[in-house]
């Protein structure tokens, strides 16, 4: 399954199952932090940390096995147009993956990270994101998706994917990213 | 380009003066899926200071180096007036090169002498130590005048000599302005450092001139809408440390937080009402993004507005009986009024396509906000009568401007290359500055209340 990039070498592991009747114990622990967690909308980690520990926390999952007959379509970012929502014609196959993939199997379920470049204000881009991740929503939903498999998080401008004040570091982070 | 604090500054500095504040001390936290950790004073991220505009209309004022009797101080007060004065914009301190002599007192002044280097107004000090305490005496001279406007002695303890030095400048400044000045107030700002999913996002507090800063929160989730509550003991912010955003307070002084909402969805943009005791959001549980009034003693929440575009980064008026909101209804972003009671929006923004996150002036007068005209996003301001809108800033990519408590400056987020950092311009757009930080980006500037 899907491994959250961010989880990385230091990180101390939760676990969690994302799929009902898949459990699984993922990653490493250390002695100072543990974590656990189930749950159908992503997972749970607990960390306490100090300063300067150099502890950070992240999850990973393999869900290998528990699938019936489909795996998470690899391409899981769709990009956008300066100022727009539309989901562009070469980027509806993808989400159809997605679509066929969460409707053969109900108990997934994906949020969708809403990202704009970091032109104008930040709340207002926070909005935008939503706007062009509810974009996706909808199309989701009208492909026969479950309303509840599905949940939007904007990011905004927070999470750029590319750094620099130009036009391809701009096309890179207008996108919508499928977190299984 | 005048380079004022152009070294980096980065030793340890702890303030022990009674109108500080304790910032919050190392409270680990236990959170859900993503680290971060609140910790004490560090100096790590403190902010420079670059003058990029001057301006031409500035007063000329000399600040003589201050008689060190107190022997090897860790601070040149004079050096911090001087600054603290310049930076407002409103005056041009004479370079100490060009001084002909250092009085330290009143007595020992030769008024023409001041006079032949044209400066308006003089300060002469001198620093004795006493029972550890560090007094501070200075006078304010009017030069033309030959008389002395402000004399009087300040004691401070050595590790807070700069805030004795902010002080100054805040008498000097109301003395001749007539303004009560804002250099004894904070910044918050928000950092992140590192690149896509290896950044790490934190939550600083700092004196007014970037100094002595201090880490709130750091996170590997974004932090975001820094916004000081009126007291100034508290801040309200935006954190995705559980992956979803959600609005925290924190009481400096402690550490101490809570979490006000969570809903799903856009929990974001906070802002306190004039009283303390109300905080503006934006939330989208009911599908787009909505302003909602929180009263924080209850949680109860009270939506101001409805409709099918998006609406966010409210403010209060300073009365608090309204509140001013960015919102798309119109096709693009533009800024409306309504009550906070409800009732119809009232469109303030009419010039240009792009107009957003708005603040009003302590005096209700006028709009400050971000523009998108010919020079890219800039700090504008709007006049409420008149409805003319200028730009202020001349900055690449301006974002979230925030108004000193004085109404006389207004700090955002800006960028040099492609690093953010943080600016300022005087309201009447005359003088400008740039506070870079040593490393990384620095960005959602929130300048604090009066906090003495």
């Amino acid at each position: 399954m899907f491994l959250k990039p961010y989880a990385r070498s230091l990180a101390i592991a939760a676990s969690l199952a994302v799929l009902a009747g898949c459990s699984s114990t993922g990653g490493t622990q250390d002695g100072s932090a543990a974590g656990s967690g189930s749950g159908t909308m992503g997972g749970s980690g607990v960390g306490t940390g100090t300063a300067g520990s150099g502890q950070v926390s992240g999850y990973g999952t393999d869900g290998s096995g528990q699938m019936s007959d489909a795996r998470i379509p690899e391409v899981r970012t769709i990009y956008f147009n300066y100022d727009s929502d539309a989901i562009r014609p070469e980027f509806e196959s993808v989400v159809n993956a997605h679509a066929q993939y969460l409707s053969r199997n109900p108990n997934a379920s994906v949020v969708l990270q809403g990202h704009t470049d970091e032109r104008g204000t930040r709340e207002y881009n926070l909005a935008l994101g939503e706007r062009r991740a509810g974009s996706v929503e909808r199309y989701l939903r009208l492909q026969g998706v479950n309303p509840s498999q599905v949940e939007v998080v904007s990011y905004g401008e927070e999470r750029p994917a590319a750094r620099g004040s130009n036009e391809d570091a701009f096309a890179q982070n207008r996108r919508v990213v499928f977190a299984y | 380009m005048r380079a004022l604090n152009a070294s980096w500054w980065a030793g340890t500095e702890r303030r022990s003066g009674g109108h500080r504040r304790a910032l919050c001390k190392g409270l680990a936290s236990v959170v859900t899926g993503a680290m971060l950790w609140l910790v004490g004073p560090v100096a790590s991220a403190d902010l420079t200071i670059d003058i990029t505009r001057g301006n031409e209309r500035a007063t000329p004022i000399a600040v003589v180096p201050f008689a060190d009797q107190a022997g090897g101080l860790p601070e040149d007060i004079a050096q911090v007036v001087s600054d603290d004065l310049e930076r407002s914009g409103y005056f041009e301190p004479l370079p100490r090169s060009a001084m002909f002599n250092q009085p330290s007192s009143s007595d020992d002044v030769t008024y023409g002498d001041w006079r032949s280097l044209d400066s308006r107004y003089l300060v002469v000090g001198s620093t004795s130590q006493e029972g550890g305490q560090v007094k501070v005496r200075y006078e304010l001279l009017d030069v033309s005048g030959e008389s002395r406007l402000l004399g009087e002695t300040v004691t401070a303890s050595s590790s807070d000599l700069r805030g004795a030095a902010h002080y100054i400048s805040d008498q000097i400044f109301e003395e001749i302005t007539g303004i009560r000045g804002a250099f004894s107030t904070r910044i918050a700002y928000v950092t992140s450092q590192g690149v896509g999913d290896n950044t790490q996002y934190g939550l600083y507090v700092a004196d007014a001139d970037g100094r002595n800063s201090q880490q709130v929160l750091t996170s590997d989730e974004p932090i975001m809408s820094p916004a000081w509550s009126p007291d100034g003991g508290k801040l309200a912010y935006v954190s995705f440390e559980t992956e979803r955003p959600a609005i925290y307070v924190q009481n400096l002084a402690t550490g101490q937080r809570a979490k006000l909402t969570d809903f799903e969805g856009l929990n974001s943009a906070p802002s306190w009402s004039p009283d303390g005791r109300r905080l503006a959001m934006a939330l989208s549980r009911d599908g787009q993004p909505e302003i909602y009034v929180m009263d924080i003693g209850s949680r109860n929440l009270q939506r101001v507005t409805n409709s099918s575009s998006i609406e966010t980064e409210p403010a209060w008026s300073p009365d608090g009986s309204s509140l001013i909101f960015t919102s798309d209804r119109s096709g693009g972003p533009q800024i409306y009024r309504q009550s906070v009671n409800g009732g119809n929006a009232e469109r303030l923004t009419y010039t240009g396509s792009y107009n957003a996150r708005g603040r009003l002036s302590p005096d209700g007068k006028t709009l400050f906000l971000i523009h998108r005209g010919n020079n890219g996003y800039q700090v504008a301001k709007q006049d409420l009568d008149s409805g003319r809108l200028v730009e202020i800033s001349d900055a690449q990519q301006a974002e979230s401007p925030s108004i000193a408590p004085n109404g006389t400056m207004v700090i955002f987020a800006t960028q040099q290359g492609s690093t953010g950092v943080l600016g300022a311009v005087t309201a009447d757009g005359r003088a400008q500055f740039r506070l870079p930080a040593a490393q990384g980006d620095v960005r959602e500037p929130s300048w604090s209340p009066f906090l003495n």
